[in-house]
């Protein structure tokens, strides 16, 4: 019945008013806090001309916090990454009591403030608390100093790297692990040839998200570092105080910095993505 | 001898999924493991790979106490369900894989390894897919690369994990025949697990029913199915009409029918007992060819192939008996629904005692 087929292929999409309806709100909304931000930020940081845009990022201040920042990322992602690998390890291929209660737990990082999570290591290990005078006597400085910011980081970026990998650890199962054990493969053998392989693009993944949260960090480590210029500050907290000293410009360049590093995250997300989506089909 | 089980036990938590297994398998023989899902049949297959630890009793692989031996020193293949091919690797990688992972002294060259795995691709007809990678193949393809995989590293004993059952009818047949073929080839000491009857019954030398973490029977394939131990043998083997019913002197009764029991129950005191029929084993007929016929009414036609199925609606029983005749049969005895015919049963089967099935 070749009459009926318009009316069939009507009926499976939404009318066209809503359609309108629901793409013009898209675009609005990616149109006033997504694009109008971005533009913002570097029309404010372009404002006095290139000069000063370029003098502000290479002011030796901004650099330092750079270097704050970038050092962080690299000993935080790799950090995480080894602790969300063995996290989901253990969650997905062995069975032990307290499990269920653990799998909750892993979120607690993104469920708590960032400033509550700063503050639990300035209670833990600040200098007032017998542990961190006793750090103190030991010449080894935590809060207020790079450790403090590191172990901040670590701690909200924590659940990144495990979140992305439970899931495909637990739809992959112990299949090919077992098949590798009964053709004579070593523990390592396994972990090196099966599981890693196995598990990379979504690890890489969960590593590039947690290095993008991990740049932009400011609640927990604003808390732990002590705002010292040129030593504690990194790059989210030196926008803030030329911000606070009414250095709009200066303040907006060093945020072009962030902008920037975010979009590249985002284009390496797209393309792991891709290439996660072309591999995971080879299953 | 090839494999040797001795008093197999293993729980989990409270639950007994191995309650005192012995089982012999002799070099070079295929054996089925064969029972419903959940009766341990797996369980054990995974004790004799060491993928679980039993919680007491002994395997024997080769003369070898293998107990304690974790899998990697226990040189045994084995062929799981859904292939577990590494997805991240090609045919050819997966196959050299238990070579490749060898210590540096017993590791064969580069070039005895490349032969092996194309031998080995050959034997399975799989040689032109060498630099495919598993989801580029099909499910049987892929269970023939699982075999060849299984079989690169010379184990002493082959075990398959419901090898066929994730494939197509057809692919299924086609495949369960072809190792059949490579087993009589090769004769490597073999163990396959199975819920499928007729599978076992057409590739084993020998099946071995399990219920419930225990062994109900095991014999060549005729001898289980012609001489069934017990009812859960009889009715798991293939379709069955089963009676409730009494059984005294020689009659049992069927319904508000009695007909004559095997012999063995001549001189038996009434007791409780279970009548099996198989459908095939059931005579239609248009005209009463005994006085101990039943009347029925088709209340239902299944074409099954080559077989016909009936529905008949019997008095004095309570469910409809299942017949299977040959297509012939039905076509010459004109046979439709609703038809009044004769029901002869004259091939049962009694077994007393509770069993619940």
């Amino acid at each position: 019945m070749p009459e009926t087929a318009p009316l069939v292929r009507k009926r499976v999409s939404d009318p066209l008013p809503v359609q309108i309806l629901l793409i013009g709100l898209m675009l609005l909304f990616f149109i006033g806090f997504i694009f109008l931000p971005l533009g913002l930020v570097f029309a404010q940081a372009f404002l006095k001309g290139w000069s000063v845009y370029l003098e502000s990022i290479t002011e030796s201040y901004a650099l330092e916090a750079v270097k704050l920042t970038l050092t962080t990322v690299a000993i935080v992602v790799p950090l995480n990454a080894f602790f969300g690998v063995t996290s989901a390890w253990a969650i997905t291929k062995f069975n032990f009591v307290g499990k269920a209660a653990l799998k909750t737990l892993l979120d607690l990082p993104f469920a708590v403030s960032p400033v509550i999570a700063g503050l639990i290591f300035v209670l833990l290990v600040g200098s007032r608390t017998p542990f961190g005078s006793w750090l103190g006597e030991h010449g080894i400085k935590i809060i207020f100093s790079t450790p403090g910011i590191v172990i901040a980081t670590l701690f909200v970026t924590f659940p990144f790297v495990v979140r992305e990998l439970i899931p495909l650890m637990e739809a992959q199962g112990r299949d090919e692990e077992e098949a590798a054990l009964t053709l004579g493969a070593r523990g390592w053998q396994i972990v090196g040839k099966i599981t890693l392989p196995n598990i990379s693009w979504g690890l890489l993944y969960g590593m590039i998200l947690c290095g993008a949260r991990s740049i932009g960090e400011f609640g927990a480590v604003s808390v732990v570092s002590g705002h010292i210029r040129g030593q504690t500050n990194t790059v989210p907290l030196h926008v803030e105080i030329l911000y606070s000293e009414y250095n709009f410009a200066a303040s907006f360049a060093v945020a072009s910095i962030l902008v920037f590093l975010a979009l590249l995250t985002v284009a390496l997300k797209v393309s792991m993505e891709k290439k996660f989506q072309k591999n995971s089909s080879h299953h | 001898m090839g494999i040797e089980l001795q008093n197999i036990t293993k729980k989990f938590g409270g639950y007994t999924a191995i309650d005192d297994i012995s089982l012999n398998v002799a070099s070079g023989e295929l054996v089925a493991l064969l029972g419903p899902s959940g009766c341990g049949k797996t369980t054990l297959l995974r004790i004799i790979a060491g993928l679980e630890m039993p919680d007491g009793g002994k395997i024997i692989l080769e003369d070898k106490d293998t107990t304690n031996l974790p899998p990697r020193e226990k040189n045994v293949g084995f062929v799981f369900q859904h292939y577990a091919l590494f997805r991240r690797m090609t045919v050819f990688e997966n196959v050299a894989f238990g070579l490749k992972v060898l210590p540096r002294k017993e590791r064969p060259s580069v070039t005895e390894i490349r032969d092996r795995v194309e031998h080995l691709l050959k034997m399975v007809q799989m040689e032109w897919a060498l630099k495919r990678y598993p989801s580029q193949l099909s499910g049987g393809q892929r269970q023939r690369i699982a075999l060849a995989r299984a079989l690169a590293v010379n184990p002493k004993v082959l075990l398959l994990d419901e090898p066929f059952s994730a494939l197509d009818a057809k692919v299924r047949q086609e495949l369960r025949r072809w190792v059949r073929k490579l087993h009589d080839d090769i004769h490597v000491t073999s163990i396959f697990v199975t819920h499928d009857q007729e599978e076992a019954l057409e590739l084993a030398d020998r099946i071995v029913v399990i219920n419930k973490g225990r062994i109900e029977q095991q014999g060549t394939p005729q001898e289980v199915y012609d001489h069934p131990a017990n009812a859960f043998v009889y009715n798991f083997l293939g379709n069955v009409n089963v009676f409730h019913g009494r059984v005294h002197n020689g009659k049992v009764t069927l319904g508000s029918h009695r007909v004559d029991a095997p012999d063995e129950f001549k001189n038996t005191e009434e007791k409780a007992s279970q009548a099996f029929v198989r459908p095939h084993e059931i005579g239609i007929s248009r005209i009463r060819s005994s006085e101990a016929d039943l009347e029925g009414t088709i209340q239902e036609v299944r074409l099954m192939g080559g077989q016909i199925g009936l529905n008949l609606e019997c008095e004095g029983f309570e469910h409809p008996i299942e017949a299977e005749i040959p297509r012939d049969l039905y076509i010459n005895l004109q046979l439709s629904r609703g038809d009044k015919v004769f029901v002869s049963l004259n091939r049962v089967k009694v077994f007393t005692g509770d069993y619940a099935i």
